[in-house]
């Protein structure tokens, strides 16, 4: 029987952009908020996202990428989360990135992209609406 | 009653105050009160309504500003200051292949660009070559990238190297790069004594503000005393280490912070440098230092002098150096990238003029203003230009250069600056009583205190307390667009292939036995430079050179990371 749990998030870095601000941030307001969340550090592979979102049972995905590698990062997320049959993991993510790239990526499946300017709150609102606990 | 300094009969003594405060400014409070309760800096610093010669009553500015040129140096390290010369314009610039690079240089050196400053990729900046696979998607995205000797050759093909100063953005590679550099002068036939410019090589701020980082820090603060001394002997006009205060402050830190963590990093440098034997007053005039200019103005101006000061009483009264050119601080400043926002692109041109302006009444000597679209991507050729076009404007046309610091003596200004001052010893303080920056960081106190202002910061912006235009004030009207570089998804596939035809190219053998000799140097405590210049003249890539460095001592891990 399904029971009623908290929403457990993921906040990643990957790859080697080491502007971890926003990430923290966000990790923080999601925290505050009441979300269970986990911060993967720095430097992490898609392959290292991954494993943990499947070893931490996660029903979110947040990457912050500013770093201008996101054609190439968030795609791989999305497949990997496909091999591993968790697809239904809710994949979001902020930073710097060009609208016509935004476009792009939520038609592979990023539910939604937050660039600068928006708020803790605009995030902490979005997830609440949009990331349900994964039925197990 | 006789004024302490000036000697003459002051009439706007705490009586003149107190009958104006009751006379003339509560009738005007109580028909229109202030526009806010709580006036404070970016930083959160409280600003009085206003400032009086009371301030100022203490204040000794024989002690506290002297002459330019002079200690304490708040007024400027130059007696003349930009009446003898303007500071450097000196813009970042770095994208894509070193060709396309090498191409902006000789733009902006055509436009009037008086030194040359090189962005590295990301995996340049980690030590990886253009083809580990981490580098993947990150190959000359935010800067050039460099694997081997052949790409400086290109980045600097046309450029006489006596002729230009240039300034490079690495730390952890940083001894690698420089030797590409050095190697390079040696191919144009130019002596190393002939050299100028600037290495960042600054590994403390990487763990406390840009995470870049690759061996843990004693082996990180070995192989920079290792650069040092070798510069200090061969390449003794290059500025070994540019302390950086920049990427603390677009981490999230406050003005105090940022003051505080940089000069208790240079404090850390010189520690590191005496402890290997070398002099202090040979080094430490090779120091500068690096501070970003935010968006309040006068505590960035505050901040910049009160660093002067600083340094002069750490130097000086901290560790004996003897030199005057020691104690001085010479600084590099580029405004705030974290100030500027995607929403109404072209209002960035109105803060990084604003930014500037602090930074040249601050006193620096060379200056970086970020371009407009500089949120959304790399700069563009046309806002490169009208971020140039700001300086240039600052120090011709405004008339701001044509005295020393000008701000000094004004009440308001010099109390933030003694402010400021206090905040950061008192940082200091504290970090000497943990054992100084190194254990400081190992326990994450810098870290945890960015985070922290960071994360006070964003929530002010969110509910308002702070305005950011065009974002959550005067948000109206968001329909101009600007246009960005792309960087086309070519670069990488070119970039890898030359890699790998110029390891098909080299010597046979040879990199793999300077290699060895390195990791044989590494295990000594001989000096590192003549075994990593020779892996470089060996076309050794980036990645091979620092591989082999890290078998010797291991790779960095950063603890668990509080939000």
């Amino acid at each position: 029987m399904a029971t009623e749990r908290k929403v457990r998030l993921l906040i990643g870095k990957v790859g080697l952009d080491g502007h971890d601000r926003g990430a923290k941030i966000i990790a923080r307001a999601l925290r505050d908020a009441g979300f269970e969340v986990i911060y993967t550090g720095l430097h992490q592979t898609p392959e290292m996202v991954v494993a943990t979102a499947l070893q931490e049972d996660v029903d979110g995905i947040g990457l912050s990428l500013l770093s201008g590698a996101h054609n190439t990062i968030f795609p791989k997320i999305l497949r990997l989360l496909a091999e591993k049959k968790s697809g239904d993991t809710v994949v979001f993510g902020g930073g710097i990135i060009p609208e016509e790239d935004i476009l792009t990526l939520q038609r592979a499946g990023v539910r939604r992209m937050f660039t600068p300017g928006a708020t803790t709150q605009e995030v902490v609102d979005w997830v609440r609406a949009n990331v349900p606990p994964r039925r197990r | 009653m006789k004024s302490k300094n000036g000697g003459r009969t002051s009439t706007l003594n705490s009586r003149a105050l107190r009958d104006w405060e009751e006379g003339t400014l509560r009738p005007a409070l109580d028909r229109k009160p202030e526009r806010k309760k709580e006036f404070t800096t970016v930083s959160s610093l409280p600003i009085e309504r206003l400032y009086v010669p009371e301030d100022l009553k203490a204040w000794d500015p024989g002690e506290k500003l002297g002459f330019p040129g002079e200690p304490p140096f708040t007024r400027g390290v130059h007696p003349t200051m930009y009446r003898g010369k303007l500071w450097t314009m000196r813009q970042f610039a770095g994208f894509g292949s070193a060709e396309d690079t090498n191409r902006r240089f000789h733009y902006l050196l055509e436009h009037g660009q008086t030194g040359l400053s090189v962005a590295f990729d990301l995996p340049t900046l980690m030590g990886c070559d253009s083809d580990d696979a981490l580098a993947e998607g990150e190959v000359g995205r935010e800067g050039v990238a460099v694997d081997t000797l052949t790409d400086m050759e290109i980045l600097f093909q046309g450029i006489p190297l006596d002729r230009v100063s240039t300034s490079m953005t690495i730390n952890a590679p940083a001894a690698v790069i420089l030797a590409m550099y050095l190697a390079v002068a040696e191919k144009q036939g130019i002596p190393l004594d002939r050299l100028e410019g600037t290495v960042q090589n600054d590994i403390l701020k990487e763990y406390i503000a840009q995470k870049e980082w690759i061996y843990p820090p004693a082996p990180s603060l070995r192989i920079i005393s290792d650069m040092v001394a070798f510069c200090t002997d061969r390449v003794p006009k290059w500025n070994t280490i540019s302390i950086s205060g920049y990427h603390i402050r677009e981490a999230g830190s406050t003005a105090a912070q940022e003051l505080a963590f940089t000069l208790a990093d240079g404090i850390g440098y010189v520690q590191s440098c005496l402890s290997s034997g070398l002099d202090i007053d040979a080094f430490a005039p090779r120091f500068s230092f690096f501070f970003n200019a935010h968006n309040d103005f006068f505590e960035e101006i505050a901040k910049l002098r009160a660093a002067r000061r600083m340094w002069c009483a750490i130097m000086r009264d901290r560790f004996h150096a003897k030199s005057p050119r020691s104690w001085m601080l010479r600084m590099h400043v580029q405004t705030a990238g974290c100030s500027l926002t995607a929403q109404q692109p072209y209002n960035n041109v109105v803060r990084v003029t604003v930014q500037a302006l602090a930074a040249v009444l601050g006193g620096t000597q060379s200056l970086h203003t970020n371009s407009l679209d500089e949120t959304l991507a790399l700069p563009t050729e046309d806002s490169a230009r009208i971020a140039l076009r700001t300086q240039q404007i600052i120090a011709e046309e405004s008339g701001v250069a044509n005295t020393v610091d000008p701000l000094a003596g004004s009440y308001f200004v010099e109390t933030l600056t003694d402010r400021l001052e206090q905040d950061a010893w008192s940082y200091i303080k504290r970090i000497d009583q943990m054992g100084g920056i190194v254990a400081a960081i190992e326990q994450g106190f810098p870290q945890r205190e960015i985070a922290e202002a960071a994360y006070v910061y964003q929530r002010q912006v969110d509910g308002g307390d702070k305005i950011v235009v065009g974002v959550n004030r005067h948000s109206e009207g968001d329909v101009l667009k600007t246009p960005t570089l792309k960087i086309g998804p070519g670069v990488e596939e070119t970039q890898v292939a030359r890699l790998r035809a110029t390891r098909e190219g080299r010597e046979r053998g040879r990199h793999a036995q300077t290699l060895e000799r390195l990791t044989r140097v590494a295990r000594t405590r001989e000096n590192l430079m003549p075994a990593i210049l020779d892996a470089v003249r060996g076309y050794a890539s980036v990645g091979e050179i620092c591989d082999a460095l890290k078998t010797v001592f291991g790779v960095y891990r950063e603890g668990r990371v509080q939000f």
